[in-house]
């Protein structure tokens, strides 16, 4: 009985394994080729390179501007997921130890915009950004980044909120803390793990989005990495000797975050999924 | 330090404000113009806008084979997506809850893709498509990589189906594997002992225990697929034929391709509504379906 489900199990992690190798072929495609000279990319796509182009790297980081997308890119994900974690914790805080009508109609504002898809508010959005004339700069990205991540990372702390205990802010405020100060210095540490999850699901999204950056900045040196390369893939198709490199430049970072963060990224999403 | 008590009013607005202001400007008044701008023929440019009552709507539902075909593209690409992701992330998420000496390297494996956008796992797969399969299909023989993926209607559909699970599988592996692992042991043991069979364990004890998982995942996976965009753009640009075009991608054209801002407005609306109606209706029947145990 011991033996036979050893080696049952033992069938069963060579099939993962090997399912898992396919999984990762796409990545095996993508870093061999290249480095490959665009001919033998053209002759043998699945081949070990015969030797290693890695200047292929430095044309395809020069002709993309990826200095200047990795900039905006990084400016753009930090300052964005910071407020939104902040203003929806606070916000979230609020709302649970106020509870007023008021806070009760907005949670439920805040829960069925969750159903809104972007494209319903897309095209609006843009007047409201140009209106306020924060178009093709940051600050609209920004701004338009908030508004949309906000009622979600509420959601799910306004959930977590409920399970902090009040004694201890009880406590604090006999002791003369004012509200404010009971917050930063007491509810905000308490509330870590849950930020954790916010944080994560806001950078891989935020990083990782399209649409709404290609909608807002136009300027090229206002690039992220996605708008970067969807630019310089137009202008390199089918030149896969530059078009790889740089694929391969803009996912490295965002698989480096997650290969070093996983655990705090896999029990993120876990946790944010229970709660949703 | 200061011992001055902060009035309600004033703690209101200290902690709600910057949220109502940012929520207001992005989703409230966008959400209100549009349903303004969604009965004009507003075309984005001039600053004539002139009320066109229902026709936009009247012209979805008459006049819009694009449209509609793209809606269909979004349902039948949803529809097997959501079943597809959800079975494979579930069966991911059983065996690699197994005792399996690589369990952990495995799962960060299969979750991997899911980090990278989908605008830039389009590219990826754009190259696999054309050049690498290509290149399989000379050393294997097989026909499953001659043929040309992204080259006819219904190869370009599964195309987006298999990289749409490729994608997503690994991401409901990590729901599934947190709503499995609280599967109680004592249950399964006691089945065990009553002579319940691996299939029968599956069936009639952890699928209705992770019930509450599936409901997420199925709500996540249909959002997923009926808003998808960054994927169709850098795979097959809606093509051939705007035979892969999503709805996402059509409203985007109608707007910024067409001009047409009433019109795309209209679409978007519907859009909600729509998808609105699928998560409420989803919402309820998967719940009604939980248990406790």
């Amino acid at each position: 009985m011991e033996a036979k489900y050893r080696g049952r199990n033992v069938i069963l992690e060579i099939v993962m394994v090997l399912i898992a190798l396919v999984f990762l072929a796409p990545f095996y495609f993508l870093f061999v080729n290249s480095v490959k000279s665009f001919g033998e990319i053209l002759s043998d796509a699945a081949s070990w390179p015969s030797q290693f182009n890695w200047d292929n790297y430095s044309k395809a980081w020069e002709l993309a501007r990826f200095s200047e997308a990795f900039r905006n890119s990084i400016v753009i994900t930090v300052i964005s997921v910071v407020l939104i974690t902040l203003f929806s914790a606070m916000a979230a805080y609020r709302m649970v130890r106020s509870d007023s009508k008021f806070n009760r109609v907005l949670l439920m504002l805040f829960v069925m915009s969750m159903v809104v898809p972007f494209q319903t508010i897309m095209i609006p959005v843009l007047q409201v950004v140009n209106g306020l004339d924060i178009n093709n700069s940051i600050w609209g990205l920004l701004l338009t980044n908030l508004g949309l991540s906000l009622p979600m990372a509420i959601f799910l702390f306004h959930g977590f909120v409920k399970s902090v205990p009040l004694e201890i802010e009880e406590a604090a405020t006999v002791d003369g803390c004012n509200p404010v100060r009971v917050f930063f210095s007491i509810v905000l540490p308490l509330l870590r793990p849950m930020m954790m999850t916010i944080i994560v699901l806001n950078t891989l999204a935020i990083w990782n989005d399209y649409l709404l950056p290609s909608l807002i900045l136009q300027k090229p040196s206002l690039r992220t990495i996605p708008l970067a390369t969807y630019s310089f893939f137009g202008q390199y198709t089918k030149q896969w000797d530059m078009a790889l490199p740089a694929l391969a430049i803009g996912i490295l970072p965002i698989v480096a975050f997650y290969l070093l963060l996983q655990r705090y990224i896999v029990e993120g999403i876990a946790a944010g999924s229970v709660k949703g | 330090m200061r011992h001055r008590k902060l009035s309600q009013y004033g703690q209101q607005i200290f902690f709600v404000g910057p949220a109502i202001l940012f929520f207001t400007v992005v989703m409230i008044i966008p959400f209100i113009m549009g349903m303004y701008y969604s009965f004009t023929d507003w075309n984005g440019v001039s600053g004539e806008v002139a009320w066109v009552g229902f026709d936009n709507f009247t012209k979805i539902f008459t006049n819009d084979p694009d449209f509609w075909n793209s809606f269909w593209f979004t349902v039948r690409f949803t529809v097997l997506g959501v079943i597809l992701i959800n079975v494979v992330g579930f069966f991911l998420a059983y065996f690699l809850t197994k005792p399996l000496k690589s369990r952990n390297v495995l799962r960060t494996i299969f979750f991997m893709p899911n980090v990278i956008g989908g605008l830039l796992l389009g590219f990826i797969w754009q190259f696999i498509f054309v050049k690498g399969f290509a290149t399989l299909g000379d050393l294997t023989g097989w026909s499953f990589f001659q043929l040309p993926w992204l080259g006819t209607e219904t190869t370009g559909f599964w195309a987006i189906v298999m990289v749409f699970v490729w994608q997503y599988s690994g991401y409901l592996m990590v729901i599934y594997i947190a709503s499995l692992t609280n599967v109680s042991k004592e249950v399964l043991e006691a089945a065990e002992i009553d002579g319940a069979t691996h299939f029968q364990k599956l069936r009639s004890i952890i699928v209705p225990l992770v019930m509450p998982a599936v409901t997420v995942g199925l709500f996540l996976a249909i959002s997923w697929s009926f808003k998808m965009f960054d994927l169709n753009l850098s795979l097959t640009q809606g093509g051939p034929f705007k035979s892969t075009e999503s709805v996402a991608m059509n409203i985007y054209n109608e707007a910024f391709l067409n001009n047409r801002y009433g019109l795309g407005t209209a679409k978007a609306l519907l859009f909600f509504v729509i998808v609105a109606i699928i998560s409420l209706i989803q919402v309820k029947v998967t719940k009604s379906k939980e248990v406790e145990a």
